[in-house]
Formats: C-alpha cells, sequence, structure tokens
C-alpha cells in the first residue's frame, strides 16, 4: 500500500513553548489527593514509625538482650514501670524490646508474603481477563476458585506440618491461599475495561496486545491493586499472629506477636500487660494499613 | 389561601433575583447569579443555554428538589404568589403533590423498575389530593385517560407493563401522561427530547405542547436546542453562567437576537438552509469559583468594555417585551 | 456512478449478528443489510439515520472493528473487509476513526502526550528523538495550547478532548477518517469549532470523510454528499444540494419535518409536512416488504410485500432512492 508523503511538517515547531515534563507537579498532585483524606495520612505516619522501629531496632530497643532466649527470674511478670514501660514476660524479658523486635517479623510475613505473590496473581488475571471465554481464561479462573476454597489456615497447618513451622513456611501458606484475589481482582477490571472506548482506540490504530494490557489496562487496575494490597498486608499480617498464636509461625525463643499473644494468655487477667501489649500492637499495624489503604484509593481516582 | 399575596397578571412563577451556591470540597461555586424569570398562566416559557450554565438549577430551585450542598444565598422565588423558600414541609408537599410536576430528561431514570406503569401512575393520583384519589376504580380511570390523551396505544395492555418493556418515546410520553394525569399549575420539562431521536422527540414534543394546552397548565421547557425552544414555547429566556442574558416571545427572539451570546449561540447553529456554521464562541464558560465580577459573557465577548468588567448589566428593555442585560443597549429602558 | 479514483467503495455489505435461539430457528439481528455507497478522495459522505439504524455498524466494518457477514468493503481498490488483527500495520494507518464520547475514547490514566505519541510508536513515523515536536504539531494543527501536553484528560473540556482524539487520528497521516458522531456529546458552540476544524484539516490535508450523525442540519452544511439509513438500508442517497433541494424518499420528508428549525428560511426546506409517526422497528424483526411501511403515510399493498430497489433519479445517478412510488414515476 503507498503512502502519500506525510503532510505534517514539523519543523516549524517552537520547541521553546513546550513545556517540560514535570513529575514533582504529579507527585505533588498525588500527595495533595492522599493528603485530601485525614486519617489515611494518621495510617501513613503510623505505618511509618513502625517500619522506621523496626528497621533501625538496633538503636532503639531498650534491652536488645532480652530479644532472644534470655532467662531472669528474678524480673519476671513484672507490670509495666519506667524500667519496662509494658512489663516484662514470665522469662523476665522486657516486652517493649519483644514487640519491636517482633514487628519485624510481622512486616516481613505480611509485606513479603503479598509482595511475592502480586505478579503471579496479576499476571494470571491480565491474561484470564484478556482472553476472557478461551480455554486459557476458564482455566486459570477453575484454578483460582479451587485454591480460593481452600480455608487458609488449615492449609497452613497442612503446609506447616509436613515442612517444619516456620515464618518462611507459614509466608508460603499465605502466598499460596493469597494469589487467586488478585487474579479475581485484575480479572474484574479487564474484563470490564477491555470493551472501553479507548481500547478499541488504541486497536484501530494498531496497538499490540502487550501495550494494550501493559499501558492501557493495567494502569486502571493499579488503583484497585494498590488499595486491595495495602488493606491485605494487614490482612496477612493478622493470619501470620494467628498460625504464630497457635504455633505455626516464628519459632521460640525469636519472638513473634503471635507468639506472645499466645504465651500471655495463660497469664490473664492478673498479668494483663503479657498479652495485652502484643495485642494492642497486632490492631496498630492492621489498623495502620487499613486506614492507609483508604487514602491510596482516592489519591489513585480520576476524580481532579 | 393567605394574605401577602404578591401575585401581579396572572404570574405562576415568579423568581425574583436568585442566588444559588453549592458547596464543594473546594468551597462555593456560585451558579446562580441574580435570576429573574416570570411564568404567566397558560404560558409555555423555554429556558435555552449550553451545559453548565445553570438552566436546571434554576428550575429545580422553582420545584424546591436542590441537592442538599445547594445554599439560595439570596432572592425570592414566589409560586402562586407564595414565597416558597419560607414554606413549611406541610406546604411543599402539596407543591410537589399538586402545584408543580417534573419531566426529567431520562425517563428510565424517573420511573421505577420494578413496578408496572399502572402502579406508578396509581401512585401519582392518590397523593393528588384530587377527589377520589383514594378510590383504585378512580385511579384506573384516571390512568387510563391520561395514557390515551397521551397518544398512547391500547392504555389497558400499557398499564400492565414494565419501564424496561418500551421504547425510550414511549416512556418520556408516558412520563408526560403521568405529570399531567392529574391538574397542575406548572409543568417543568429538564431537557425531554434530548435522548430520543428526532422524529420521536417531533412526536413527543407535539404531545407535550398539545396536553399542556388542554390541562391549562403553564410550562416551564428547559433545553439546550434554540430550535427545539422555537417549537414549543411562546416566550424564551436565554441563560449564561448563571444569568438570563436575554428575554423575548419567540418570534421576536428569532427574528432578532440581541445580547452578543445569543447571538454567537445561534451562529453556531448548523441551519437546514446551509451557508456554513460560525467558527463558535471563542473560550470557555468562566469557572464558578470565581466568576468574573462584572458581565460573566465579558471575557469572551467581542464587544466587551472597560464597564463590563465592573458590574453585571441589568436588563435593558430593546424592544417592547425585549429584554437583554448588556451595555450595548442601555438607550432602552431599563427593565 | 462507479468512478476509478474512488478511495473507498461499499458493495452491497451486510452484517448481521446472531441473537437467542428461537426453538430452532436462528435470529440474527440485521443491523446493516444490503449497503452500497463508495467515497472520492477529499470527499465528506454523510451517513444520517437514527439509532438502530446500522449506521454505525458500517463505521465499525470500515475500520474492522466487525467483520462484514457479506458483501465487499474496498479501499483504494483492495478488500478490507476483514477484522482488525487480520489486517496489515500499513492499512491501519490509513483508516483512522474519531469515536462520538471523547470521555470514553481517551484512556484517563495516559496524558495528552502519550495518548498522541502512541500511533507515532507504533507505525515508526518519525525518529523517537522527535515525538515531542510531532505531538506539538498535532496539537498546532487542532489548536489546542501546549500547556495541555502532559495533562491528564480529565483536566480538559468535552471539546478540548475531542480535538486531542482528531490529533491521535490525524498522527498517522491517514486518507480515511470515520467520524461517529464526533460531536453530538457536545454543545452547539463546542460542536461549531469542532466542524470548522474538521472542514480545514479536511482541505489542508485532502482528508476524506465518512461522517456518521443523526443530524441532518449539521450534514447540510458539512457534508459532500447525503446518504439516510433506515433499519439497515440506505432509503436515499445524493449530493447534498440536491439531497435537500428535492427529497424524495418519504421517510426523508419525514425526517427534514421532524427537525427543529431556528428560522423562516428553513422552514422552506420541509415543505411537504409529513407527520412523524410510529417508531423504527427493532432490526430483529424487520417489516417485510419495505422496512419503512409501518410508518410510510403512502403505503400501499406493494409496499408491505415487495422490497423497493434502488431508483436512478438523474441522469448521472447520483441521486438514488428505494421506494415503489418513485419507480413508479420514473
Amino acid at each position: 500500500m503507498e503512502s502519500c508523503p506525510n503532510k505534517i511538517d514539523i519543523s516549524q515547531v517552537d520547541v521553546s513553548r513546550i513545556p517540560r515534563r514535570n513529575a514533582g507537579e504529579n507527585i505533588r498532585k498525588l500527595w495533595y489527593k492522599f493528603s485530601l483524606n485525614r486519617v489515611s495520612v494518621v495510617g501513613l505516619a503510623l505505618i511509618l514509625l513502625i517500619a522506621a522501629a523496626a528497621i533501625f531496632y538496633r538503636s532503639i530497643v531498650p534491652y536488645p538482650e532480652h530479644i532472644g532466649a534470655m532467662v531472669d527470674f528474678k524480673n519476671a511478670c513484672m507490670p509495666p514501670s519506667w524500667q519496662h514501660l509494658c512489663g516484662t514476660d514470665q522469662a523476665g524479658r522486657d516486652i517493649l524490646s519483644r514487640i519491636i523486635y517482633a514487628f519485624r517479623g510481622a512486616l516481613t510475613m505480611g509485606v513479603v508474603a503479598i509482595l511475592a505473590i502480586l505478579p503471579l496473581g496479576g499476571v494470571l488475571g491480565l491474561v484470564a481477563g484478556y482472553w476472557n471465554g478461551r480455554f486459557v481464561s476458564n482455566l486459570i479462573m477453575r484454578v483460582a476458585d479451587v485454591f480460593l476454597s481452600l480455608p487458609t489456615l488449615i492449609l497452613v497447618m497442612c503446609v506447616s506440618s509436613i515442612m517444619t513451622p516456620s515464618t518462611r513456611n507459614a509466608m508460603l501458606a499465605i502466598s499460596i491461599s493469597w494469589w487467586p484475589w488478585y487474579t479475581r481482582l485484575v480479572y474484574g477490571i479487564v474484563t470490564s475495561t477491555r470493551n472501553e472506548v479507548y481500547i478499541r482506540s488504541a486497536e484501530v490504530l494498531g496497538a499490540n496486545v502487550w501495550h494494550i494490557l501493559l499501558k492501557e489496562i493495567l494502569p486502571n487496575a493499579l488503583g484497585p491493586i494498590l488499595t486491595k494490597m495495602t488493606l491485605d498486608f494487614g490482612v496477612a499480617i493478622l493470619a501470620g499472629a494467628t498460625l504464630s498464636f497457635v504455633g505455626m509461625g516464628e519459632q521460640p525463643p525469636a519472638p513473634s506477636l503471635g507468639a506472645m499473644v499466645s504465651a500471655g494468655v495463660g497469664y490473664l487477667p492478673d498479668q494483663w500487660w503479657m498479652a495485652v501489649f502484643p495485642a494492642l500492637a497486632i490492631m496498630l499495624i492492621v489498623l495502620g494499613f487499613n486506614l492507609l489503604g483508604d487514602g491510596i484509593g482516592d489519591m489513585l481516582s480520576d476524580a481532579e | 389561601m393567605e394574605t401577602h399575596i404578591k401575585e401581579q397578571d396572572n404570574r405562576v412563577v415568579d423568581v425574583k433575583n436568585l442566588f444559588i451556591s453549592f458547596r464543594t470540597f473546594k468551597g462555593y461555586t456560585k451558579v446562580l447569579n441574580g435570576v429573574n424569570l416570570h411564568v404567566r398562566r397558560k404560558e409555555k416559557i423555554a429556558i435555552v443555554g449550553e451545559t453548565g450554565c445553570g438552566k436546571t438549577t434554576t428550575v429545580y430551585a422553582i420545584a424546591q428538589i436542590l441537592a442538599k450542598q445547594a445554599r439560595v444565598d439570596g432572592g425570592e422565588i414566589f409560586f402562586k404568589g407564595r414565597d416558597s423558600l419560607r414554606m413549611n414541609e406541610k406546604e411543599l408537599k402539596q407543591l410537589r403533590a399538586s402545584g408543580i410536576s417534573v419531566i426529567f430528561q431520562d425517563p428510565i431514570a424517573s420511573l421505577n423498575p420494578v413496578f408496572t406503569i399502572g402502579d406508578q401512575m396509581a401512585e401519582v393520583i392518590r397523593y393528588s389530593g384530587i377527589e377520589g384519589a383514594r378510590d383504585p376504580r378512580v385511579q384506573r380511570e384516571r390512568t387510563v385517560a391520561a395514557l390515551r390523551e397521551t397518544s398512547l396505544p391500547d392504555p389497558e395492555r400499557l398499564m400492565e407493563n414494565y419501564p424496561f418493556q418500551l421504547s425510550g418515546g414511549m416512556r418520556q410520553r408516558i412520563c408526560i401522561a403521568m405529570s399531567l394525569a392529574t391538574p397542575r399549575d406548572l409543568v417543568i420539562a429538564d431537557e425531554p427530547t434530548t435522548n430520543l431521536d428526532v422524529t420521536i422527540q417531533d412526536q413527543v414534543l407535539k404531545i407535550l405542547r398539545q396536553r399542556v394546552e388542554e390541562k391549562q397548565s403553564a410550562l416551564i421547557l428547559i433545553t439546550h436546542s434554540l430550535g427545539v425552544a422555537r417549537e414549543v414555547a411562546d416566550r424564551i429566556y436565554v441563560m449564561y453562567a448563571g444569568n438570563m442574558v436575554e428575554t423575548a416571545g419567540a418570534e421576536e427572539l428569532f427574528r432578532e437576537c440581541l445580547h452578543p451570546y445569543s447571538r454567537g449561540l445561534m451562529s453556531c447553529i448548523p441551519k437546514l438552509s446551509g451557508g456554513g456554521i460560525a467558527s463558535g464562541i471563542p473560550g470557555h464558560l468562566p469557572s464558578y469559583y470565581a466568576p468574573p465580577p462584572g458581565c460573566r459573557f465579558e471575557p469572551r465577548c467581542p464587544h466587551a468594555m472597560p464597564r463590563c468588567k465592573q458590574a453585571m448589566p441589568p436588563m435593558y428593555e430593546a424592544a417592547p417585551g425585549h429584554c437583554v442585560a448588556c451595555y450595548l443597549y442601555e438607550r432602552g429602558t431599563s427593565a | 456512478m462507479k468512478s476509478g479514483n474512488d478511495i473507498l467503495v461499499v458493495e452491497d455489505l451486510k452484517k448481521y449478528f446472531p441473537v437467542k435461539t428461537k426453538g430452532k430457528q436462528e435470529l440474527f439481528v440485521k443491523a446493516i443489510d444490503g449497503v452500497s455507497f463508495s467515497l472520492k478522495p477529499g470527499e465528506t459522505l454523510g451517513l444520517v439515520g437514527e439509532s438502530g439504524s446500522g449506521k454505525s455498524t458500517v463505521a465499525y466494518d470500515v475500520v474492522g472493528m466487525y467483520s462484514p457477514t457479506s458483501g465487499s468493503i474496498r479501499f483504494k481498490g483492495r478488500e478490507i473487509g476483514m477484522l482488525l488483527r487480520e489486517r496489515p500495520l500499513p492499512l491501519k494507518k490509513e483508516i483512522q476513526i474519531v469515536f462520538q464520547d471523547p470521555g470514553t475514547s481517551l484512556n484517563p490514566k495516559r496524558t495528552v502526550y502519550k495518548i498522541l505519541e502512541l500511533p507515532l510508536r507504533i507505525h515508526k513515523i518519525c525518529e523517537p528523538k522527535d515525538y515531542v515536536k510531532y505531538v506539538a504539531r498535532l496539537m498546532d494543527l487542532v489548536e489546542l495550547p501546549y500547556e495541555y501536553m502532559f495533562k491528564y484528560p480529565s483536566a480538559l473540556g468535552g471539546g478540548e478532548r475531542q480535538m486531542v482524539a482528531i490529533a491521535r487520528a490525524l498522527a498517522t497521516n491517514p486518507q480515511l477518517i470515520v467520524l461517529d458522531e464526533p460531536t453530538s456529546a457536545l454543545d452547539v458552540s463546542v460542536q461549531a469549532k469542532i466542524i470548522n476544524t474538521l472542514l480545514r484539516l479536511q482541505k489542508e490535508m485532502n482528508l476524506s470523510y465518512l461522517f456518521i450523525t443523526h443530524d441532518l442540519s449539521l450534514m447540510r452544511n458539512v457534508a459532500s454528499r447525503v446518504a439516510i439509513m433506515y433499519l439497515g438500508k440506505i432509503a436515499e442517497i445524493a449530493p447534498t444540494e440536491d439531497f435537500f433541494r428535492s427529497p424524495r424518499h418519504p421517510y426523508t420528508k419525514m425526517l427534514l419535518s421532524s427537525i427543529p428549525v431556528v428560522s423562516p428560511e428553513e422552514e422552506k426546506y420541509r415543505p411537504e409536512r409529513i407527520e412523524s409517526r410510529g417508531e423504527i422497528p427493532s432490526p430483529v424483526n424487520v417489516p417485510a416488504g419495505c422496512s419503512f411501511n409501518t410508518r410510510c403515510p403512502f403505503a400501499m399493498e406493494r409496499c408491505l410485500k415487495e422490497d423497493p430497489v434502488p431508483v436512478a433519479l438523474d441522469a448521472e445517478g447520483l441521486h438514488m432512492a428505494r421506494c415503489h412510488l418513485l419507480e413508479m414515476r420514473g
């Protein structure tokens, strides 16, 4: 097909009038939209604080030696005081120090477990959504259904009883039972976006499948994915805590929030601090992520 | 009726200097900027303007169905001589049940999808307060009569249908039948034919005009199309950015429109007689957050003068019954 | 009627969509049922019809979003009646479309720059270092200020968005642009601006437009020829002047007399007032014989049985209409 000479002449374009791409402005705009939701700013602050504490634990933990297997029966089960802000446990260890250290495990558990399966779940969702109605799509979605019908906790227990109970295996179990949620989410977004007129426009221009999936559809899925991911960090941490509560997570003597609650439950109600402070810590971190998720959704909406 | 009546020359509705703003997350948008409008008994008027000019806000204020974010900053709305902004709940209820009826742009949204046409019409009649309104037989008779008068075929069968079983034109005719099933002082039609094909629009407009005349109601038609306004209305208001910029009898207006905005608008309309289309009106509708302090059309006006920036021009009567809010026509007497 | 230099020739085009089977019989929506027309370079053909007339289906067949059930679509002599994925890339460059609602035809997550850069990338229109300049030039063509370049569509007004969509269609330097109701979602003052821009671009770049619309009075001012569609068939087609001066088909007359006009001069263009009545029947259940017989005030015995064929109403065969009344006269 012979083509006419291009009638669009770019030699006269005055380049100096073209505005500069201003990445800073976009970021400021995102932050502005995020900051409109005051509650999510609180959530963000909470998460940043906890993350900082977990990363720099060495310099802020009051009793670093209390993190491991230390026994000091003289100071066992001490109520909160100026020396031990959250009291001590049955082995005389400082609960605050152990909580700060346990944040590391909790964050890793939640964030890594979800981040690890996000690409898998997302890509499967993109594929299933784009080729909706074909065999590959049905296959992916039915497998996802099967995984969704597995009860997480029982699956985790199976994984842990086949292998040794450990943080890694707990994470593995969470990942296995979690990916289909992302497949479903992305699948839903892709199937609804796929018939948008702007996708048709790109097809008429001659865009290929990868462009359409990654550049046209995916950006529209990003908001819901990030929102769900943030909320899921909290849920996964909760699941992790549940696992360590029943002894399937991080193994002693390393501290984990679930195990600490579990150990402290036996001392309720008299030595309440042993269960209450780790439980509060779990609540705080999950709450932080939940509040944050809300603001991320607002931030990535199209509203001006 | 109460005594504080302020009814001049048979005005059903008399809007005086109405200011309305809406609360948004960025502040208040000052939408209506001193709107004056009146409708006499049995008169059919049209408000013509483009998207976002405030025409819907104006009539929603008259019907007292404004959204919660709306704030009336000033002015009065007299309905049959009584200020509806100061009515109590009971009076408002009556106003909506038997005084004013509204026909919306989208009939599918204004009809309830889970009730039959007959049920919905009976409902309207029941709350209208006419004689025997609670008697199912009266309701049925009235419904059949209303549907028949709207030239809808086979009313008895139609009553058993659900809205989704009917075409867009049929649904809009049902809305017309419903709004005129019982006597009303005023019918407000908000872009009633915008979603319809032109041949169907023609039928619906004809029915609307005919029914309003038969029932001796007054009509306010909102439309973005000057052609539709010309088909239906006796008198036309042209609205721009929250102001009535021009009003005249339909014939007079189409013989010669005066306001620079009306002229611009008229020149943009593709004519059946050909001759091309003007290149549009330059610029944009001003932001309602910070509208121009003077004439709101000044930034786009080809005849703008320094004084246009300072104060909103009042309505000048350029010819008998033909009023223009523009300093170009100052020689006429201020109306 | 056919001449060698037609850029687009559509012949006996049919597009049926299968709908639910009723018993053993399969039912079809006959969206287009035998449509023929041609388009010369630099010309605008207005394809006018009410909802359900099949006008948009013709547009989507031409750009390859649908494949025709039968019939042919030839672009510069070459058969193109196939889906987009079967069309070679250079062909996609030649035919572009502008959709009705710029709110949905521009991706809300992509900036104006990215939207306009896409066609350059796909068709390797210029060196990557010149993309910015090229995008700027496209924005010049549709009179969009450069400040919009890195903005998202949501920051633009309806008319400006449509200008972006037009600029995107121009980017590949196409010869044929299908305009699918490009202004029907916009106010008249914005429409006026868009239409004038389209007409200017047509002259500057020798573009052919297939203009899909429901607005006859717009076509009076834009099109070189006008075709009226009713239930998947062309009822009447003629050069614009001729079409409006002497409309022949009863449906055309009904349409013309239904248009609300703003001046007495225009009234003259709807002299024989044919009252609009009835509604367009469902394309699943097209009436036998002439499909307009349910609404036609002149329907005869013959119209109920026999589908009329197009009759030439002038010497060159440019003015055609499908009506038994005209057959008898001619």
